[in-house]
């Protein structure tokens, strides 16, 4: 069998349904194969696009996403999309082609070192150096990018080979690599120890991350949380692990978290970290991190236990197997859960006193907070929410209230902008029954809006709702609030039209500048069958809070301003 | 501690495992003979400001495995954190922390030092004394093999140095376990 053939009955031998991609000279003979798979391409407008949107698909279905790009730029095109894979643990994998074998080193037409470009961002990665390896690396590179802690994983192919006939039997057989067995189950001593810390923190707080979700574990988060009154509070990457809607979560923490829920980290005496990692926009200063609390840290990757916060208790493992274990031990422990009466009593003044806040927009203007409770009542609460990168995703992150997982789709750890639109697509293409609405910036939109056409030509009914402040808002924020609002190269101006925009590419134009419309128009975007671009003016220059200044702790953060009452 | 039993463990009580060794270590990994593997090893390094005093790479009895040993300061690295994200690289296959009491290391250097006529008997009784081997001799220069630890050759340094050192190679160091593993 001619080895690009392989290597579509690989993939459909790892259960792959989708794939985005472009064609190029390199991967001539894997777009000839595709011809006869079976299994959807989608032809996006550009390679990283298409990298984003096999992001999108993996993280709305659990499944891994898969992207094509060809040699040189192409492959150099997806690198921010695997770089950003990395940094969200994304299971995904990338096949590029690459020129042929006897020109590799020569600087051929489009030629590039993609393997070795990618080296820093890249769970693993493999150059094909004979066609007969391309089955096995396949079902490698499966294993890689899905199990253990997720991530991005690079397959190199040079033209040629693809073109080589080998023999071909699928991969069935459980994998073997000897440098690669994560652990999963979790030390049950170190479990029994964490159980007994909980037995006796006051003031415990449990702070979840994208592994609880990576982890499919939001059901044993649940029962966890369950088992005592514990408070939940979730990073931006875990928000959906724990509904929002329930009364034992304090919302997100961070840098743009809410006051109770990062002054409960400041006095908490025990941190229950599940699926998190201690990233900078959590921490603040590291140095006055939560200076009263011990740290039991759950992690699936060693490498994160004390890397950036030492681990009173650490446990390795993955947290669908851990949680149970150590709800199981601790109910056994038959604690009284009176013991935190006066916790919840601190947690519940800070709430009261403290809650999310914004000045309501005045004469019909549109507040971007406003907007995102718009469409949480637009859309039952229930839709796939992407964004782009920037002040609507933490608006959005602060004010949508995610109940489930894999509902709340966005660039967390590199912070892509231009991640909302091709993230959507992937999202709708592995659910096309749900509702997938792209909450993009208009700094953020424009970065990738050439997949409006992928939309349209391969009916991909996304809703994008932009919030159009006329600004690159989070950078205009920071420049106001810190460089002494010196606005530099942070207006966006009246171009494009986007509506008009949205026409030319053959999807339908939508604008809202009236409070009084926005919801019943969403409602209309939504229901109309096929890609809308919903153009919402905002007001220009709103920030948003809380926010914990860059560089401080978490009791130096600021509220949103309140106008007295005259 | 059994499951079940009330004994508390008392917050206060709970530490952090100690990060910063202080001291010099020696890593012995075992890697994957593969294209590419001592880039993501270095790669790994420097992008996570690692710095490596010391590498030697080379064969081992299996021919699909090579070692790297690599020397680093404990002092300035957690060593913990560097062994744990070599781990996550799937073409590593084992790292060894070498204990300095258990493990032979060696090193080796070769020595160009400037010899004129008068001190070349100086030079021919340092290199007897540290047990170096002199593998070379030209009309000004003389050059010495020693083997021996990291710090045996940087005591021949110091002795042969004042006589003028044209130019010093050494290899970095490779260790092995003490008795049988």
């Amino acid at each position: 069998m001619r080895a690009a053939d392989t290597l579509m009955e690989s993939l459909k031998a790892e259960g792959v349904k989708d794939v985005f991609g472009i064609p190029g000279g390199a991967n001539l003979p894997t777009y000839d194969a595709l011809v006869d798979a079976d299994f959807r391409h989608v032809q996006v407008r550009h390679e990283q696009g298409g990298g984003h949107a096999a992001e999108g698909y993996a993280k709305a279905s659990g499944r891994v996403g898969v992207a094509f790009a060809t040699s040189g730029p192409g492959a150099t095109n997806l690198v921010t999309a695997i770089a950003d894979a990395m940094m969200d643990s994304t299971p995904t994998v990338f096949i590029t082609g690459q020129v042929r074998t006897e020109l590799i080193g020569t600087d051929g037409f489009q030629e590039a070192d993609i393997l070795g470009a990618t080296l820093p961002f890249v769970k693993h990665s493999f150059a094909v150096t004979d066609p007969r390896q391309i089955p096995e690396y396949v079902h490698q590179a499966f294993h890689v990018a899905s199990t253990g802690r997720p991530g991005p994983v690079l397959l190199d192919i040079p033209q040629d080979l693809s073109r080589a006939d080998i023999d071909y039997a699928p991969r069935t057989e459980p994998v073997e690599m000897p440098g690669y067995k994560p652990s999963t189950e979790g030390n049950i001593k170190q479990i029994r120890i964490a159980a007994k810390a909980l037995a006796s923190a006051r003031r415990p707080i449990f702070y979840t991350g994208g592994g609880v979700i990576n982890g499919n574990a939001s059901a044993e988060l649940r029962e966890l949380a369950d088992s005592d009154r514990f408070p939940v509070t979730s990073t931006l990457m875990g928000l959906g692990g724990f509904p929002a809607s329930s009364d034992r979560f304090l919302g997100m923490l961070g840098m743009h978290g809410t006051w109770t829920a990062n002054r409960a980290m400041d006095n908490a005496d025990l941190i229950v970290a599940i699926g998190a990692r201690f990233d900078d926009r959590i921490t603040g200063k590291l140095s006055e991190f939560a200076p009263n609390a011990k740290v039991i840290h759950i992690d699936i990757d060693p490498a994160e236990i004390s890397k950036n916060v030492g681990a009173h208790i650490p446990i390795v493992g993955d947290v669908k197997q851990v949680l149970p274990k150590l709800t199981r031990e601790y109910r056994a422990l038959q604690t009284d859960s009176s013991r935190l009466d006066e916790w919840w009593n601190t947690l519940r003044g800070w709430q009261e006193a403290h809650p999310l806040y914004y000045e309501p927009g005045k004469d019909g203007e549109i507040k971007p907070q406003f907007m995102i409770e718009a469409l949480h009542r637009a859309t039952g609460g229930d839709a796939i929410i992407t964004s782009d990168v920037g002040q609507h995703q933490m608006w959005t992150a602060q004010y949508y209230g995610f109940d489930k997982p894999r509902r709340w789709i966005n660039s967390g750890g590199l912070g892509t902008m231009g991640f909302g639109l091709p993230s959507a697509i992937g999202a709708k293409v592995a659910c096309p029954d749900e509702q997938v609405v792209c909450v993009a910036g208009d700094g953020s939109l424009i970065m990738n809006v050439q997949e409006l056409a992928t939309c349209v030509t391969e009916d991909v009914p996304v809703k994008i709702f932009l919030q159009n402040n006329g600004y690159m808002g989070m950078v205009r924020q920071w420049q106001e609030l810190f460089w002494d609002r010196r606005y530099s190269s942070v207006e966006m101006g009246a171009s494009p039209d986007w509506v008009k925009l949205a026409e030319a590419f053959g999807a339908k134009g939508m604008r809202c500048e009236e409070s009084a419309d926005l919801e019943e128009q969403m409602v209309a975007a939504l229901e109309h069958d096929g890609p809308v671009l919903l153009d919402v003016r905002t007001v220009p220059e709103e920030n948003c809070y809380p926010m914990i200044p860059p560089g401080n702790a978490a009791r130096d953060m600021v509220e949103a301003p309140r106008k007295t009452v005259s | 501690m059994e499951a079940g039993t009330p004994q508390v463990v008392k917050l206060e009580d709970l530490h952090v495992a100690g990060q910063l060794s202080g001291r010099k270590h020696i890593l012995s990994i075992l890697v994957e003979n593969k294209p590419g593997v001592l880039a993501r090893v270095a790669g790994l390094f420097s992008r996570r400001g690692f710095n490596i005093d010391t590498l030697a790479v080379g064969p081992t009895d299996d021919e699909s495995v090579s070692r790297i040993t690599l020397t680093l300061d404990g002092a300035v690295h957690p060593i913990d954190q560097v062994t744990k994200q070599l781990h996550k690289l799937v073409n590593v296959l084992k790292i060894r922390d070498m204990e300095p009491e258990e493990t032979v290391a060696r090193e080796m250097a070769l020595f160009k030092v400037s010899s004129a006529v008068e001190n070349r008997a100086e030079i021919i009784q340092f290199a007897e004394i540290f047990r170096a081997k002199i593998v070379d001799v030209a009309r000004r220069t003389m050059t010495i093999e020693v083997t021996g630890s990291a710090d045996k050759i940087e005591a021949f340094e110091r002795m042969v140095r004042p006589h003028g050192l044209v130019e010093m190679v050494r290899t970095g160091e490779i260790a092995i376990g003490r008795g049988h593993d």
